[in-house]
């Protein structure tokens, strides 16, 4: 029998969620319904006068070839990002269980490092004149650009992202691990279950509420929180290689004054991760074991 | 360093207390800028020198951020009706500012309201033209204006054989010479700053080619860009081959290659002539200042270059004893002194031909050999249509499309022809939408 505790009447229940939804109202219904309300106008940028465009921004956009190449490039980049840091940080996971506890502190530091700064520490290394890593990859005949080259741009702005990440991700699969019974493993072992095949059909498994929760937070952290990285390394360039949506709207608004396209860009991209989301609870998370 | 920056800090912030307490009286005059560094502390000593050159007005000036954040802290302040009394605006946000009658004040107007002496004809008149109304009023004071300009490496031409003195005045002499650089194995022959500003937008005025319809956009909203004929294509591809034979090096959408100039890597680069205060501090090497170079095929001779730089934009909404204020610092930050100190400090032009005169008469291009090659450069010519300036909605995005489109031929993935024309449809497409917004 289930047990269940609650509470008689519905104020004081009201009153106990009331500052999460005054949070929520605040801080995310109000803006977001003023996106949408701005995505229906073109608005001078002073807010002297507006006027009506209906769904024009949003045909405006999708009219635009760019901003659908934009989509691709966000996907790429995401897909690339959750790949690099939960692959890394499930393999340091993995390796560590039993390590030095100093090693874990010491992997947990880049999740202190704020985007921007990543981004900044990143670009010294990769500095096409002054880098470290530039000069190095010189001594073997690889002449970095990444002002020039798009994938090379992709590339580190995917790992620039995906490191300060790659410790949180760690800390979740750390967890993970130590809750998998280490007899379920070792019977594996002695019935004569190789590495992959105890890591496909016990470890995995049993990990997937951490791997599916993971999923979601990193792929919107790469779709928003990535903005920083992408400013201060490549701005989007070269060419549009590494314009994600997000920064597209920032630059549409604050570089370009352009309020009503930047608003329905919102918009877009709010359906798209909610799509999203809804996406990953349907269908994946029928496949997660809790 | 550290312990300058922080006694500095000390400094400033026991020389604010000591001018807060009599401020009270006076009427404050809200200054925002984006000026850090150098300049920010030039700034704030002009500030300084005015409000203890009187007793009416404190003007108080603040640091809001690069370009854009500026423009974006004023844009958002003024929707919150919190405005400030002067805004610093680029040159890029003129056309911005200008449509947005209800949210400025022009200058030309303040001046006239407050009562203040104001002769617009002081202003050097290719300066003033990228600020005025068609019909020859001055919205908003220039305040920084630089304009581009070729730096060379002296000693890099002498260790690949070269004459220093060389006649670099075309660029078909500059490709020769880029050609024997390459060939005495020199890295990095050529870079540049702010490649649409120099190689499209100033490159159009000086061969007297539109940029833009409309002339440049002055006729009107309804203007198209034209940065797809012949000359600039022909300009372009050159440097696009330049690009692939290594003989351009390309280094970044903003000033990314004055680092490599002042390190001595490069021998030619095109800047603005406001490098020159970087360059002097840091160059360990020989350097010159040329005028910007002409194609000898597309032009006899070359028209005025146009500027970049800054202006102040007087906000709307204030009290009418803000703005004799502001009319008062505006014709403070005009008057000779000032501007001709501004100038020599900075590299940036002067505003008044009285300023200029000034300069002379202090011996300062005698002492600073090439520091008027700018001056000479923007004023040799009266302004047509194509090299008075450029006023174009959206022109930040403009410009971010432009360098998409030209990093696209640096990197050989398109041609010049292909890349100028991809750059005037979708730059159309934004005219249109600021045409739309400001109807």
């Amino acid at each position: 029998m289930e047990k269940r505790v609650t509470f008689k009447g519905i104020w004081l229940p009201l009153l106990l969620v009331l500052p999460q939804i005054v949070i929520t109202a605040v801080f995310f219904f109000y803006p977001a319904g003023q996106a949408i309300w701005q995505s229906l106008f073109i608005p001078d940028p002073f807010g002297l006068s507006m006027q009506y465009v209906g769904l024009g921004n949003f045909e405006y956009l999708l009219s635009n070839s760019y901003y659908r190449a934009s989509f691709v490039t966000t996907a790429v980049f995401s897909i690339l990002v959750t790949l690099v840091s939960m692959g890394v940080a499930l393999y340091l996971a993995d390796r560590l269980i039993k390590g030095p506890g100093v090693y874990r502190t010491l992997l947990i530091w880049p999740y202190a490092v704020a985007p921007a700064v990543a981004g900044v520490l990143w670009l010294f290394m990769f500095n096409t004149r002054v880098g470290v890593v530039t000069w190095y990859l010189g001594l073997l005949g690889y002449d970095w650009n990444h002002v020039l080259n798009g994938e090379e741009a992709m590339g580190l702005v995917v790992v620039a992202s995906a490191w300060g990440r790659i410790s949180y991700n760690f800390l979740f699969f750390l967890a993970g691990l130590q809750a998998i019974p280490r007899t379920v493993i070792e019977a594996a072992a002695i019935d004569g279950a190789h590495f992959w095949t105890r890591f496909r059909t016990i470890v995995f498994p049993l990990l997937s509420p951490t791997t599916f929760f993971l999923l979601v937070v990193n792929i919107v952290y790469a779709f928003f929180e990535t903005f920083g990285v992408i400013h201060t390394i490549t701005s989007g360039g070269p060419q549009q290689s590494t314009t994600i949506l997000v920064y597209k709207v920032y630059s549409d608004g604050f570089v370009g004054q352009d309020l009503g396209s930047s608003a329905a860009q919102s918009v877009i991209l709010l359906v798209l991760v909610g799509v999203l989301t809804i996406i990953q609870f349907k269908f994946i998370e029928r496949r997660v074991h809790y | 360093m550290i312990i300058k920056m922080v006694k500095n800090f000390l400094l400033a912030g026991v020389s604010t207390m000591a001018f807060a307490a009599p401020a009270l009286a006076q009427t404050e005059v809200e200054f925002w800028h984006a000026f850090t560094g150098r300049l920010g502390e030039l700034v704030a000593e002009q500030v300084e020198t005015f409000n203890n050159s009187q007793s009416d007005y404190t003007v108080v000036a603040t640091h809001k951020g690069n370009y854009s954040e500026t423009l974006n802290a004023g844009i958002a302040a003024f929707r919150a009706g919190e405005q400030p009394d002067i805004l610093m605006v680029f040159e890029v946000g003129t056309a911005t500012m200008m449509a947005a009658q209800g949210a400025i004040k022009p200058v030309y107007e303040v001046m006239a309201d407050a009562g203040a002496e104001f002769d617009q004809d002081a202003y050097i008149g290719s300066v003033k033209g990228y600020y005025t109304s068609s019909d020859g009023e001055m919205l908003s004071l220039p305040f920084n204006s630089s304009t581009p300009v070729l730096w060379v490496n002296r000693n890099k031409l002498q260790e690949a054989g070269i004459d220093p003195n060389t006649d670099l005045s075309t660029w078909e002499q500059v490709g020769d010479v880029l050609t024997q650089l390459k060939d005495e194995g020199v890295d990095c022959p050529m870079t540049t700053a702010w490649q649409s500003w120099i190689h499209l937008e100033n490159f159009s005025a000086y061969h007297d080619t539109p940029f833009a319809t409309k002339a440049n956009g002055f006729g009107g909203v309804d203007t198209e860009l034209a940065l797809n004929s012949a000359a600039q294509v022909a300009h372009i591809s050159a440097m696009g081959d330049w690009a692939k034979d290594g003989k351009f090096i390309y280094a970044g959408r903003r000033n990314e290659g004055g680092a490599n100039f002042r390190a001595g890597e490069c021998a030619l680069f095109t800047e603005s002539s406001a490098g020159y205060a970087g360059i002097k501090a840091e160059a360990e090497f020989d350097f010159d200042v040329r005028p910007l170079p002409y194609w000898k095929a597309v032009a006899d001779e070359p028209q005025n270059t146009i500027i970049g730089g800054a202006s102040l934009w007087v906000m709307e909404g204030q009290s009418d004893e803000e703005y004799k204020g502001v009319a008062a610092f505006l014709n403070f930050l005009s008057s000779p002194e000032i501007q001709a100190k501004w100038h020599q400090d900075t590299g940036y032009l002067p505003i008044t031909k009285a300023a200029a005169d000034l300069t002379r008469e202090q011996g300062f291009y005698d002492a600073n050999p090439g520091t008027d090659t700018a001056v000479i450069q923007m004023t040799a010519k009266a302004p047509t249509d194509n090299s008075k300036g450029l006023r174009l909605g959206s022109f930040d995005q403009i410009r971010g499309i432009i360098d998409e489109e030209l990093e696209a031929v640096w990197s050989g993935d398109k041609s010049a022809q292909e890349a100028l024309d991809s750059a005037k449809e979708r730059g159309d497409q934004l005219l249109r939408r600021f045409e739309q917004a400001n109807r």
